[in-house]
């Protein structure tokens, strides 16, 4: 079972490669929407790829007013 | 179709819809590749019945408010159904609004009774407004078996154990009243009459028909005019289907087109700019001779359609993007905001119709719609049938102030006359957009009088709504506009928010303060999110009441100081 922080470091990760960042550029409390200057469709599409990278399904209200790293990591760990 | 003209109300046409088609399909739900249901019009209305006895038993007369609060679902219509069966009014209230935000909405509409998920009523429960909540009953959909509802019922379970008895209602009684704004101020409850919903049908539909076998994409909230009017009225009153996503994913919305052959569906321009992208990442990846193929189609489809649309023709020359789309699709509705005029003539090449309209809550939905008589990408359409649109005040190249009158205009605003009084003037409904209307009837917008913006995911955002956020800031006064309203730009683009702010005598901008403005912006939904300052040297014009005289401020401001140097990034 994976901890909070290995699971907010894989989704850094997974979001640096997705938007083609340094992974050293972003941080847990980053607001992802404007560190990585991305709309909300841009959001789901990284979503769906942490959906499937940890093999969970999260509904969209989870997910809903989520705008940092860290707690959408909160949000992943609640159901692994 | 029903012929809605001698209907009274939505509840008395629904009900006829439901036994004019019992046995086809009227709604579809699916979860990403699961279907979790398809329900014909009379299952539908086995479903809505219990509800509806269930409110007459628990004292829901006629009159009485009932607000729903859910994502877009087969039990969203199922509810509004058995809500217009007893007599009510409707409250659809923006499920993406936070839990004070829906507490907040819902004593100002006084709300008896309460329909809405599990998960926004958990929210809600622990909100500190909760205590003051006052609703004889509140519905929770899909809650875990063992889930304390803190006085709730669950909504599969709720039946009054009687056949509920069908309510009237006139055409000029309420029948819904629709938030367009207003959650951190002065609340715009728009009421809007059963006849202000006859209307907008009827001439909606004169335009774009539906009929039996139609499918229709609900994407857009239903709380939304838009939703509610295209998503629910107008495909049940003609026997069509509306089909319902429980996730918006890209991934899953592309797929649904082909999936439930979707005839229509109305999205907001930053969905319709992704799928161009997407459309054009795939033709770019197409083989340099099938890629040169392709474009000599799409100039044949330009060619022959430029004084119409064939879309027969069109999905034979151009088959597998149409397949793409699931081969039904006859046009994508989109307004609200902006959209360039270059995707929506990228997608008329491709003979896929997105049709621009023109709308607001108070004016019903739509006022105007392109009708492909011919396509123009540069307007919001003309006038649909019923609807009369002047320009008040044109300036010397035709441009001022949009206004409407209609039968399908609001009534009025909820609890609130003088907003009424300015807003509806001698029956016209002042739009505050600006607009030309054109030698061929078509509306074109050019920005806005009013100080607000619609962002590009069709999200009206007003200033005074979002200001609550920076109570509290180290500061000696604050604003906050949206630019073009402080520098009126011709155009509906670069639309965003600023915070005005006078900082106290002998007071930095220091770093901190700095931090602190993004930790409160921060805090809201980012498309309500502040994305610039001003520093303002003089203290703000208020009236006796202290009220700030936000278009004196923004004079003073766009008098002494330039668009560009003014603003700094935050």
């Amino acid at each position: 079972m994976r901890t909070l922080e290995q699971t907010t470091d894989e989704i850094l990760g997974l979001a640096a490669t997705h938007f083609k960042v340094s992974p050293d550029e972003l941080s847990p409390d980053d607001d992802f929407f404007k560190k990585l200057g991305i709309d909300s469709l841009q959001a789901l599409e990284l979503l769906t790829r942490l959906e499937n990278h940890f093999q969970v399904e999260l509904p969209d209200y989870e997910v809903q007013g989520v705008t940092d790293f860290r707690t959408l990591a909160e949000r992943i760990q609640a159901r692994l | 179709m029903l012929d809605l003209r001698p209907y009274d109300s939505l509840g008395a046409a629904l009900r006829d819809a439901l036994e004019r088609w019992p046995y086809e399909t009227c709604l579809i739900e699916a979860d990403r590749e699961r279907e979790n249901c398809r329900l014909t019009y009379r299952q539908f209305k086995e479903a809505a019945l219990p509800l509806a006895s269930f409110l007459q038993a628990a004292g829901f007369q006629s009159g009485g408010r009932a607000a729903i609060i859910m994502t877009n679902q087969s039990k969203w219509l199922i509810s509004a159904y058995a809500i217009f069966y007893a007599g009510g009014v409707l409250v659809p209230l923006d499920y993406k609004l936070t839990a004070p935000e829906h507490l907040q909405l819902l004593a100002h509409s006084q709300a008896e009774v309460l329909v809405t998920e599990y998960h926004l009523w958990r929210a809600m429960t622990q909100a500190e407004g909760f205590k003051d909540l006052k609703v004889k009953a509140a519905l929770v959909t899909e809650a875990p078996a063992n889930a304390d509802l803190k006085g709730a019922r669950r909504w599969e379970e709720a039946n009054g154990g009687q056949e509920p008895e069908f309510v009237p209602r006139g055409r000029k009684d309420w029948a819904c009243i629709v938030y367009s704004s207003g959650t951190g101020g002065r609340p715009k409850g728009c009421v809007l009459t059963h006849e202000n919903y006859l209307e907008q049908c009827l001439a909606l539909t004169s335009l774009y028909p539906f009929w039996p076998g139609v499918r229709y994409l609900s994407i857009l909230p239903t709380n939304h005019a838009i939703d509610f009017m295209v998503g629910f009225i107008g495909p049940f009153t003609c026997g069509a289907a509306v089909v319902h996503l429980r996730t918006l994913r890209p991934e899953y919305v592309r797929e649904a087109f082909p999936r439930f052959k979707i005839t229509y569906v109305s999205l907001v321009p930053l969905i319709i700019k992704n799928l161009e992208k997407g459309l054009r990442t795939r033709f770019d990846e197409l083989p340099r001779f099938k890629r040169l193929v392709f474009d000599r189609l799409v100039g044949v489809n330009r060619a022959l359609t430029r004084k119409q649309p064939n879309l027969n023709l069109s999905r034979r020359l151009l088959k597998q993007v149409h397949e793409a789309f699931g081969g039904e699709l006859r046009a994508i509705f989109t307004g609200g905001a902006f959209t360039d005029p270059a995707t929506l003539q990228f997608f008329y090449d491709l003979g896929l119709q997105v049709s621009n309209g023109y709308g607001l809550t108070e004016a019903g939905t739509a006022v105007t719609l392109n009708d492909f008589k011919p396509f123009r990408a540069d307007t919001v359409g003309r006038p649909l049938p019923g609807m009369e649109v002047k320009i008040v005040n044109p300036d010397a190249d035709g441009i001022g102030q949009v206004a409407v009158r209609s039968q399908t205009v609001m009534s009025h605003y909820l609890d609130d006359p003088d907003l009424t009084a300015e807003t509806v003037v001698n029956g016209w409904l002042m739009t505050g957009d600006l607009g030309r209307i054109d030698g061929l009837g078509h509306l074109q917008l050019f920005g806005r009088v009013k100080n607000m913006i619609v962002t590009e995911e069709g999200k009206n955002v007003y200033p005074e709504d979002i200001e609550t956020a920076f109570e509290g800031l180290p500061v000696k006064e604050f604003c906050v506009f949206a630019a073009n309203y402080i520098w009126p730009e011709r155009s509906m683009l670069g639309e965003k928010l600023i915070i005005v702010l006078r900082l106290e005598e002998g007071q930095k901008f220091t770093e901190a303060l700095h931090r602190e403005l993004n930790d409160r912006n921060r805090r809201l939904l980012n498309f309500k999110r502040v994305s610039g300052y001003v520093i303002w040297p003089d203290g703000f014009p208020r009236t006796a009441s202290l009220k700030i005289k936000r278009n004196v401020l923004a004079g003073e401001i766009r008098k002494r100081f330039d668009r560009q140097t003014a603003i700094k990034e935050l």
